[in-house]
């Protein structure tokens, strides 16, 4: 064990002795994500680097505190990319911290969400036990899938050290197209392409444009621009605009307070609140920015058969951040805590206030 | 004393099966021996035991009810899909329940714009194919056994096919499953949505082997149907040649569709038995296979030529039409068949390991089959690194199948000393239980039991299974491997 390794250990065990919460922070780029944050910052930037990278594997194994754009960096010079585009936030995210809060980016509509890339982890448990599970390989089964559940639990269930990613080749060809669209054609017209065998790798719809980015061969990408029409957007403008969007810095973000992350099935029709809205990935993501009532955001996503976060500002101790659980569900949640964190060290309350 | 029919209670096995023939119509509660025989063991047939009674439940409602029940009585329940399982998974308890889903076989809609089917746990894994066909649309996992495996099975084992190193297992392939727990309650987990609130549930109740819940309704995602395919097959004089060849494919920036490899003891038992024109000289051969627009498979073919014939290839043929694509394809998916012809019995292995060290297994494998004087042809879903070597035996010869198990114990070990996983598809069920012991530590195993506790504190859903306990461990004796290194790496292993 790493003497960073072993000052976490110590600090967890300590903590857990004591019974104070500790609050697991890579860059804090994504401090604003989640409930109220509690207790003394653990910094997991000490224990960082790549362990083992191999391109013929499609695998990258990387330990937590790693910086995601010197992950990408790697990858990206022996042509192969992280395929779900996690948000960054900030210069400084790791990895840790895009694993912990499990956003991925536009390609999740094509390529998968980043959980589905998720292949092993090695955590600090709220004992700060040293596990391991998953492995490097594509195909695993041995025991439950917890590293997919460490994927998106807001650092709740244990401390991430090492992750082990499948990556991509990054497409030999790309090209973006505009087309102006009213919102309910281009949800439309967003579903209809998803049943088509098109290289579709990521589409957003924001005031009255739908966007849409195509990957792959050469030969496909030509014949789908054939197929899907629309204005060319020249390299550069579409590289700004897919990082734009990916991070929120498009103007529709800018100073979109409180902002509603809305996921609903692809079909759902355009919703009904004041406001503006944004769509990703084929329909499945409308970002809100709105003064609406929390209760109508929530009940109009659950009717959709979705869910709505309230991912920047507004009122989170009175609304909640995520989205409320059924009863039997969350007792789960409950039961899961107590047992990789019995004595609530790890992010106390940063996804659900109750645990 | 209570009299003992085949280990089983008879006291408690017609309380047991009163109370649910209460709540369950009379021909859904089966518990004469002539009615439980047909679910005595699954697709591991060398494990067999008759369970106390068999439930089959036909709606969500019947299911809370015997699971409500069972877990009143505190009575075991094991769930059970077709009983194509390769490891013992649905294996019945004399002291249990098992409770079968073939009366909820229902496919209850497809929806082609939102691309999404629910489905009914008991739905043939084919049958949703079937019925996405219409709208070009399909369910990518496609396990060979997909005219016989239900949906359930396939979550709870979180099944591969040969497209899945391009599509995905079925855990990418999920959206949300709805499941009962032992107390009977009614869970949802993961939505038709991209993502669902809380923590990835889903991601925990896929593979889960039937110990987390009974799953009642499973919401899959169809994909487009590719426009065109086109599959390579290439022979190699040399298996490791053969192994190096799938590495260069990767290298190259390419994920072919599908990415198979049969050794040739492998293509010499399905030759005789589907005709498939293998070349049977090929010490192995490779089949490659890319899919997408004609453009796209017309430039993807040539680049995968290319590779193959610089890794070595002796002969290299495209498939020129649909009919023989299929015919390639049917010498690979007949392989278990096949080889089930030139054998009394075969035991399938699951390991997976790095790629990288596909053919140094190869070598391995050669070398027990010496040691234990069995054969052992192989297939391999060689994209993935996930093995499946087939040892030939006769179980009536008790040291045959010894030796045989054996022999499976070492490949399995070894898959976890190369940095690999004791099953890649298949599950561990019980037939690999010891195993978990050599690829988990303590903590680690006892974190695996924290889990099911989180979903089922009684400990009632399938509990021999999977996750072995410390004391198994113990008396099995062999120590965890730390992370793919041998306790002693410096020692000959062979
Ligand atoms: C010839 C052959 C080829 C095969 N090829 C492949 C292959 O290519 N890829 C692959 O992955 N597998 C393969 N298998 C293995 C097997 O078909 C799969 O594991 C399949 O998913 C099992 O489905 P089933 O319905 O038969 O499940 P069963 O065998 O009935 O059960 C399997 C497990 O799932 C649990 N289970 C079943 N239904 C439910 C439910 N509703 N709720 C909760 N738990 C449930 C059971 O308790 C058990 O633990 C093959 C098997 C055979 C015999």
């Amino acid at each position: 064990m790493t003497d960073a390794v072993n000052s976490l250990v110590e600090t967890i065990r300590a903590a857990a002795e004591a019974g104070r919460g500790l609050r697991l922070r890579g860059g804090g780029t994504k401090d604003f994500y989640g409930q109220a944050l509690h207790g003394a910052v653990l910094d997991t930037r000490g224990h960082a680097g790549i362990v083992a990278y191999e391109p013929t594997e499609l695998v990258v194994t990387v330990r937590g505190g790693t910086r995601l754009t010197e992950l990408e960096a790697t990858l990206a010079e022996k042509g192969q990319m992280l395929p779900f585009e996690p948000p960054h936030f900030g210069a400084d995210a790791t990895i840790g911290g895009a694993v912990a809060a499990g956003l991925s980016g536009p390609r999740r509509q094509s390529a998968g969400a980043l959980r589905d890339f998720v292949l092993g982890v090695r955590i600090l448990d709220g004992r700060g036990q040293d596990l391991t599970f998953g492995g490097q390989v594509m195909k695993n089964v041995a025991g439950y899938d917890v590293s997919r559940l460490i994927a998106g639990s807001m650092g709740t269930l244990g401390l991430i050290l090492e992750v082990s990613l499948k990556v991509l080749p990054i497409p030999v060809t790309e090209a973006t197209l505009q087309l102006e669209l009213p919102q309910d054609k281009a949800i439309e017209i967003m579903n209809r392409w998803g049943g088509k065998p098109l290289p579709v790798s990521a589409t957003a719809w924001t005031d009255g444009d739908l966007w849409v980015r195509l990957s792959g061969a050469e030969a496909a990408v030509r014949a789908a621009r054939e197929k899907i029409g629309g204005e060319v957007v020249d390299d550069a403008g579409a590289a700004a605009f897919w990082t734009a969007l990916r991070e929120h810095t498009e103007p529709f973000f800018r100073d979109a307070v409180p902002l509603w992350r809305v996921s609903v099935p692809s079909t759902t029709a355009a919703l009904e609140v004041p406001g503006e809205q944004l769509i990703e990935w084929g329909g499945s993501l409308r970002w809100l920015t709105t003064g609406a009532d929390a209760r109508v955001i929530r009940e109009l996503a659950a009717r959709a058969g979705g869910h709505a976060t309230l991912f920047r500002g507004g009122d989170k101790a009175e609304t909640g951040v995520f989205h409320p659980l059924a009863p039997a569900v969350a007792r789960i949640h409950a039961n899961l805590k107590r047992e990789f964190d019995p004595h609530g060290v790890l992010n106390r309350g940063r996804m659900y206030p109750e645990f | 004393m209570n009299v003992r029919i085949a280990g089983i209670d008879a006291d408690r096995q017609a309380k047991v099966a009163a109370r649910l023939g209460q709540l369950l119509p009379e021909a859904s509660v089966l518990h004469h021996q002539e009615d439980t025989r047909p679910y005595e063991c699954d697709g591991l047939s060398a494990y067999r035991e008759l369970p106390m009674v068999v439930a089959l439940p036909a709606s969500e409602g019947e299911v809370q009810a015997v699971l409500k029940v069972c877990n009143d009585l505190n009575v075991k329940v094991i769930a059970r899909g077709a009983g194509t399982g390769l490891s013992g998974g649905a294996l019945p308890s004399r002291e249990g329940v098992l409770l079968s889903t073939a009366k909820m076989g229902k496919i209850i809609h497809v929806d082609p714009v939102a691309r999404v089917a629910r489905v009914q746990p008991g739905v043939r894994n084919l049958s949703i194919t079937e019925a996405a066909a219409p709208y070009g649309l399909y369910f990518a996992p496609d396990p060979s056994s997909q005219i016989a495996c239900t949906i359930g099975g396939n979550v709870a084992e979180n099944a591969g096919g040969v497209h899945c190193l391009k599509y995905g297992l079925t855990v990418h392939n999920v959206m949300r499953v709805r499941g009962v727990t032992i107390a009977g309650e009614v869970i949802e987990l993961g939505s038709e949505a991209l993502d669902a609130a809380g923590y990835d549930l889903l991601a925990l109740a896929v593979g889960s082997e039937g110990m987390l819940m009974v799953i009642t309704e499973v919401t899959v995602r169809l994909v487009p149907k590719p426009e065109l395919a086109r599959c390579i097959l290439a022979a190699y004089d040399d298996v490791e040649k053969a192994g190096n060849a799938v590495a260069d494919v990767i290298a190259a920036g390419i994920i072919p569709a599908g990415l198979e490899m049969m050794d040739q003891p492998a293509t010499r038992a399905v030759e005789e038995f589907v005709h498939a024109n293998y070349p049977l000289d090929a010490k192995a051969i490779l089949l490659c296979e890319s899919d997408g627009t004609p453009e796209e498979v017309a430039e993807e073919i040539e680049r995968m030529t290319e590779v193959l014939r610089k890794s070595g290839a002796t002969e290299i043929r495209v498939s020129r039409d649909e009919a023989e694509r299929l015919k390639f394809w049917a010498g690979r998916k007949a392989a278990f068949p096949a080889v089930g012809r030139i054998s009394p019995d075969y035991y399938c292995m699951d390991g997976t390991i790095p790629r990288k060290r596909l053919g140094e297994m190869l070598h391995a494998i050669a070398r027990l089959e010496k040691k234990y004087r069995l054969r052992c042809p192989n297939v391999f879903h060689a994209g993935d690194g996930n093995l499946h070597p087939l040892i030939l035996f006769d179980a009536n010869d008790p040291d045959e199948l010894h030796r045989t198990e054996q022999f499976a114990a070492e490949v399995l070990e070894l898959s976890v000393a190369y940095g690999g996983t004791v099953t890649g598809e298949h599950g561990v069920g019980i037939e690999k239980i010891n195993q978990m012991c050599v690829q988990f530590s303590p903590e680690e195993l006892e974190m695996f039991r924290g889990v099911k506790r989180a979903f089922d504190p009684p400990g009632l859903l399938n509990p021999d299974k999977n996750i072995p306990t410390l004391r198994r461990c113990a008396e099995y004796g062999k120590m965890h491997v730390h992370r793919g290194q041998l306790p002693h790496p410096e020692l000959p292993r062979f």
